[in-house]
């Protein structure tokens, strides 16, 4: 399986397929862009002067949160539909096995690996178990958090009986309230920024320190390893 | 007690000429966003109908509700309201009392078993034996689930009676609950506010009466035509919202030209309520054009949602109670100076390595120079 060791006399394989890594840079993009505007309809700028029909700034930059907000569920339902048609690695995303006692011994020992208690990490053709972990936890259930959450509170300008309403309006009452909602969304957006922070640093950590490629590998789609050994 | 004559006699006993009758009928088919058509299909349900028999029961409660309710704007209108239903029973305003009173509810309850609505201000506590809600006698909810067992349908008045408000506030001292969560067998329309604005009161009345079943409701049970909007969605004040022109402070250059009240913690984008429409004291203003934000009276558990006066509103879980942005940014914080340390630590080792990774290669009994480094 995709995550247990040794890959042997391997030096490159070809992991991340072009329309997966398209997607990777696409959410990116937008989930960077949702995380500005976010922050930003949480907290608007400073207020302008003049008549109100000379600008839209709050309305662009709600337009824009939506905008983008689109771009990443639509991503996101590519992203669930090739995980059936892509390769074996595509499924990651969406499986964690658990069940595997070897999944448990290889995320302790990527976890001693960062605390400095292993002098190096193994070799994973796929994500490493703990990275496995974080993509599942943030990426899969704080992405469909996100966009159920961010729905439902879209749903309330969409109005009652819009498809919107109708799919995710029933999130508000389980909640709580619409302000309930919008807290759980913005603390959504705390935890996915301290992630993209952790994932940033920890891709660029193991593209040096580690045995094989990282960053160059979510752009050619072949991951590299340095050495031959198990 | 309850008679059986029509709403029109009954105005007309009381002195109201056909002519305001009319107009009411009208006003009610406007409030109610009903086609011109149709003022004429309730003024003939009022003259061929024979009054819905209502009871008004209080729980724990204020009665700000029934203080809203007789405001009804129009000339008369709260005379009219008044008459409209057959209002057998509300302990507040009735002449009755102790026995007398309470005998109502049962000669009621037995002679117009199915057809009654059940009006409830106010919730019951269920603590200490529902010790904190004593009405003749006896616990109020014990009152409520007597009454409810034979009624038609329930309107749940007020916040109190829709979500609990501020005697369900944490930490919730005498289990104040709401009367959905109590009567469970029976339609409760819930009408929230604290309290909800007169004609919306007499709206929903008004449309069972003349319709003669419920109100559409959304999800959590309140009309849709009062509350399926946000005050944001019709608030006069949204263009400076979509421009971007706050009220900072409340005695900034913004506040005197009624900009948004949306920073100073405005809770019109999720409040859902009628006051932007229909607003108050027949239709004199309502709190966004007096110049405060809305504080989200109607909405479930308004009151542990943090300040009024702050739009981010504190979280209340895990023992915590801070404001998502202040965690936020500290964790930001946190987390970079960890990364920092662990970057500095990790470079610090690896340029350890390849130093002893150069003196163990020169060995020539070293083949993983890797695995004789580190601990």
């Amino acid at each position: 399986m995709q995550t247990s060791l040794p890959t042997t006399r391997q030096t490159a394989v070809y992991v991340y397929q072009a329309p997966l890594r398209a997607w990777h840079w696409i959410s990116a993009l937008s989930i960077t862009v949702l995380a500005i505007t976010g922050w930003l309809i949480a907290n608007p700028p400073p207020t302008l002067s003049g008549e109100a029909s000379d600008h839209f700034q709050m309305g662009y930059i709600r337009f824009f949160h939506f905008a983008a907000a689109y771009v990443f569920a639509v991503g996101f339902l590519f992203r669930l539909y090739w995980a059936f048609v892509g390769n074996r690695y595509a499924r990651q995303l969406f499986t964690l096995p658990f069940w595997r006692p070897s999944f448990w011994a290889e995320l302790l020992h990527e976890v001693r690996w960062y605390a400095f208690l292993e002098p190096e990490p193994r070799k994973y053709v796929g994500h490493n178990p703990l990275a496995h972990l974080f993509m599942v936890v943030i990426i899969t259930v704080g992405g469909l958090v996100m966009i159920f959450t961010g729905f439902a509170l879209y749903s309330e300008q969409t109005g009652l009986g819009s498809w919107q309403d109708q799919l995710f309006g029933w999130v508000i009452p389980l909640v709580g309230q619409s302000q309930d909602v919008r807290m759980w969304h913005h603390w959504g957006m705390w935890v996915i920024v301290v992630f993209v922070m952790l994932h940033v640093y920890t891709a660029v950590r193991e593209d040096v320190m580690s045995r094989q490629s990282l960053i160059s590998t979510m752009i050619s789609g072949w991951r590299m390893f340095k050495d031959d050994r198990p | 007690m309850p008679t059986s004559d029509t709403f029109y006699s009954q105005f007309r006993r009381a002195g109201i000429s056909r002519r305001t009758f009319l107009h009411f009928c009208g006003v009610s088919a406007a409030t109610l966003g009903l086609a011109p058509t149709m003022a004429g299909r309730i003024a003939h349900a009022l003259e061929t109908k024979p009054r819905t028999p209502v009871i008004w029961l209080h729980g724990l409660e204020c009665t700000c509700c029934s203080e809203s309710f007789i405001r009804s704007a129009h000339p008369l209108a709260s005379d009219v309201v008044l008459s409209m239903i057959s209002l057998d029973y509300d302990d507040l305003i009735m002449a009755s009392a102790g026995h007398q009173a309470e005998a109502i509810l049962d000669d009621i309850r037995t002679r117009y078993r199915g057809q009654y609505i059940l009006a409830v201000e106010g919730n019951a506590p269920l603590g200490q034996d529902g010790m904190s809600c004593f009405i003749a006698g006896r616990p109020f909810h014990a009152q409520l689930k007597e009454m409810a067992a034979d009624c038609a349908a329930v309107i749940a008045w007020g916040s109190c009676a829709s979500w609990g408000c501020v005697q369900a506030a944490r930490p919730n001292p005498t289990q104040a609950t709401p009367i959905d969560e109590i009567v469970r067998d029976k339609p409760v329309i819930k009408v929230p506010g604290c309290p909800p604005i007169a004609e919306v009161m007499t709206g929903v009345l008004t449309y069972m009466l003349t319709f003669e079943r419920l109100p559409e409701l959304d999800r959590q049970g309140r009309p849709k035509m009062f509350y399926g909007q946000r005050i944001h969605d019709k608030c006069y004040r949204r263009p400076h919202f979509d421009a971007g022109q706050y009220v900072e402070r409340f005695d900034d250059e913004g506040a005197r030209k009624g900009y948004c009240l949306y920073k100073v913690g405005c809770k019109g984008p999720t409040t859902y309520n009628a006051c932007s429409t229909v607003r108050w004291n027949d239709g004199v203003s309502f709190p966004i054009q007096s110049g405060h934000g809305c504080i989200g009276c109607s909405e479930k558990g308004f009151w542990d949602k943090g300040g009024f006066y702050q739009h981010v509103t504190d979280t209340h879980v895990f023992g915590v109670e801070a404001n998502a942005d202040r965690v936020g940014l500290a964790a930001v914080g946190g987390v970079g100076a960890a990364i920092g340390a662990h970057a500095a630590y990790s470079s610090y080792r690896r340029g350890k390595q390849s130093v002893d990774a150069q003196t163990t290669t020169s060995s020539p009994t070293a083949k993983h120079p890797h695995e004789t480094t580190g601990n």
